[in-house]
């Protein structure tokens, strides 16, 4: 399926980055020449609250603003998301649309048999990534999770290039950015854990690489297409 | 000849003071993917601000974080945090009293507990702006955008205009004090915009040169005396005119009002001049229109392109002021409309309750979709407020918590 419009619900917990995720994602596709806009979406800011972020991709001139209800992909960074109902929706999955994909952060079946029923009923495909351990692999710490959930959607929606990604991430952890206090204390938090800014960028492309690369293969195997159409020739 | 038109030099920053209007329509922009909060400072930066005091709340806290960033960088000459949202409203009284040009920002319950401030700085005529960044103010908690607070600014005697886009923030900001300071206006504008919707979107916003700002304020084109703080030129606390005390006081105080009000009126011309008129129309020969300020409007924009896909034809007007009310030109746009909807983010509908005092035969006004308490409005619930007026069958929405 090839849309106008790519809707991308991240669903996430406090401290997971689903902000930033959703940020990078629209930078990059602003960088690819496309049209995008992306937006937060929570409550007093704390850790493991539900926060959810999301990213519009298009074609032409986006409006759109707030919570995405309808969206084309959701996807979970915990989850507590589907166990716990930390999420603004009862399921999870509410409102997503015919052929829309699901990709969860878990090294397990989440889904309950009649989540996976109603899911089929809609042509919805689930990938499930392990992404928390492949961030430890790969860049050696948990908090790079975000980033193999924008690889992931990346590599089977195709929605952004490689190379968007690697500037959005050099735009976004390259320079001094505050978001709010919240933000740059995590940003300092992660920022300590590698020792220099350079490693933390490379270390992030590698994480958000190996992702990029699970989903190309997961939707090759899978024949699953959702994707953007091109920008119409200037 | 004026000898000492500012025009052409530089402040300390090293920016170029720059005529407004050679500034805002004639300065080559460059696009940059910001957020509405990052989007705010890079306003401020080139506003020539002398003074902003900051409090704070969600969802403006980071812009007000922001700002501070420009004070450390010398691009504010005074910044700091006041005690509490009242205190901070009445500290830029007294400033702008002092001749300062002022800048804050408020949200929600924050900007209630302000209020008293805001008759106050209309009635004593001090172009102090405000931005607003629309949240819940009512119990259960919300920080989502909401805009009931917009209401109760309406009759405060301040300007207010209600933002869509971070674009029209940014150019808001610098033009708003164009407006605002003029000699026969002279008053404090709120300037609105729906808290997250803009402030934490990233969208892609043209901005002017950093190289180039605003003339500074001119505190001796004020309608009302510059006050001396040392020595100021009436009894403000004593015997004041609110005191009732004789005949001419009384009616000094009545007057004043009806003034403050004319010059709200006068503000009309400005305004039309530097943001392009009061409101922004299109195709409104169809038979529906879609009427509302902020980000209703742009759900209003997807869903009339939903509406098209099905060859469904529906004109949009966007009120950009709110004060001064643009009740001629909706008449106008509005004159051949068979159906007005007007969608909110508020429970009560006030929008729509302006445009139906506004215009002739107001049962065309569809007071909805209403979404309160920062509940998000999917386009799809205004095209099916729009079917259901035109007698069009439509399919429940199954939506969030179905």
């Amino acid at each position: 399926m090839i849309k106008k419009r790519l809707n991308i619900r991240m669903s996430g917990l406090g401290g997971q980055g689903a902000v930033t995720a959703a940020h990078v994602m629209a930078m990059a596709a602003s960088k690819d020449g496309r049209f995008a806009i992306s937006n937060p979406f929570f409550g007093a800011e704390k850790r493991m609250a539900p926060a959810e972020s999301y990213c519009r991709i298009g074609i032409e001139r986006i409006y759109d603003r707030g919570e995405l209800v309808f969206p084309d992909v959701i996807e979970v960074f915990h989850p507590q998301v589907v166990t716990m109902g930390k999420s603004y929706t009862m399921p999870f999955y509410s409102g997503i649309k015919e052929g829309g994909l699901v990709i969860i952060n878990s090294d397990a079946p989440l889904l309950t048999e009649e989540d996976i029923q109603r899911l089929k009923d809609l042509k919805v495909a689930v990938f499930y990534i392990n992404g928390t351990q492949i961030a430890l692999e790969v860049a050696g710490t948990e908090l790079s999770t975000n980033m193999t959930m924008i690889g992931s959607v990346a590599g089977i929606t195709k929605c952004v290039s490689m190379n968007a990604l690697d500037l959005a991430l050099q735009e976004r952890f390259g320079k001094k950015f505050v978001a709010s206090g919240g933000t740059a204390t995590l940003d300092e938090a992660i920022k300590k854990k590698f020792a220099k800014k350079e490693m933390l960028l490379a270390k992030n492309l590698a994480t958000v690489t190996r992702a990029y690369e699970l989903g190309v293969e997961w939707a090759e195997k899978n024949k699953y297409e959702l994707q953007v159409a091109a920008m119409a020739a200037a | 000849m004026d000898n000492h038109s500012p025009i052409g030099t530089t402040n300390k920053k090293g920016q170029v003071i720059t005529d407004a209007r050679k500034m805002m329509f004639e300065a080559p922009r460059t696009p940059s993917f910001f957020t509405g909060s990052e989007v705010i400072k890079e306003a401020v930066r080139r506003a020539n601000v002398d003074l902003m005091i900051a409090y704070p709340i969600t969802p403006q806290s980071e812009a007000a974080a922001l700002c501070g960033e420009l004070f450390a960088e010398g691009y504010v000459k005074e910044y700091f945090r006041g005690e509490s949202e009242f205190a901070v409203m009445s500290q830029c009284a007294g400033a702008a009293f002092g001749g300062a040009r002022v800048f804050t920002t408020t949200a929600g319950p924050g900007t209630m507990r302000a209020m008293e401030n805001f008759p106050m700085w209309a009635g004593a005529r001090l172009p102090i702006q405000m931005i607003v960044t629309c949240r819940g103010i009512n119990s259960p908690l919300s920080i989502q955008p909401d805009t009931l607070e917009i209401s109760y600014l309406l009759q405060t005697g301040m300007l207010v205009w209600h933002a869509e886009t971070a674009q029209d923030f940014y150019d808001w900001i610098l033009r708003g004090y164009m407006v605002a300071e003029e000699p026969d206006v002279h008053l404090p504008l709120a300037l609105c915009c729906d808290g997250f919707f803009v402030t934490h979107t990233k969208d892609v916003v043209n901005l002017t040169p950093v190289d180039m700002c605003l003339p500074p304020y001119d505190p001796y084109r004020s309608p009302v005396p510059c006050m001396d703080m040392e020595c100021p030129p009436v009894r403000m606390m004593r015997d004041p005119f609110v005191m009732k005390s004789n005949y001419i006081s009384y009616a000094t105080h009545a007057s004043w009002q009806q003034e403050v009000w004319a010059a709200v009126e006068r503000s009309r011309k400005h305004t039309i001049a530097w943001i392009d008129g009061l409101i922004e129309t299109e195709n409104t020969d169809a038979d529906v229109l879609i009427v509302s300020s902020g980000t209703a409007v742009s759900q209003g924009r997807e869903a009339i392109r939903l509406l098209a896909d099905e060859g469904i034809r529906v004109g949009l007007v966007k009120i950009k002021s709110l004060r001064p009310w643009p009740w001629q030109e909706i008449r106008e746009a509005t004159k051949n409309a068979k159906h007005i909807i007007v969608p909110e983010f508020n429970v009560v509908g006030w929008m729509a309750r302006e445009i139906k005092a506004s215009i002739p035969d107001s049962d065309r006004v569809v007071s909805g979709p209403r979404v309160g308490g920062g509940m998000t409005m999917p386009p799809e619930i205004i095209v099916s407020e729009i079917k259901n007026a035109l007698g069009i069958r439509n399919a429940a929405l199954a939506g969030r918590g179905s």
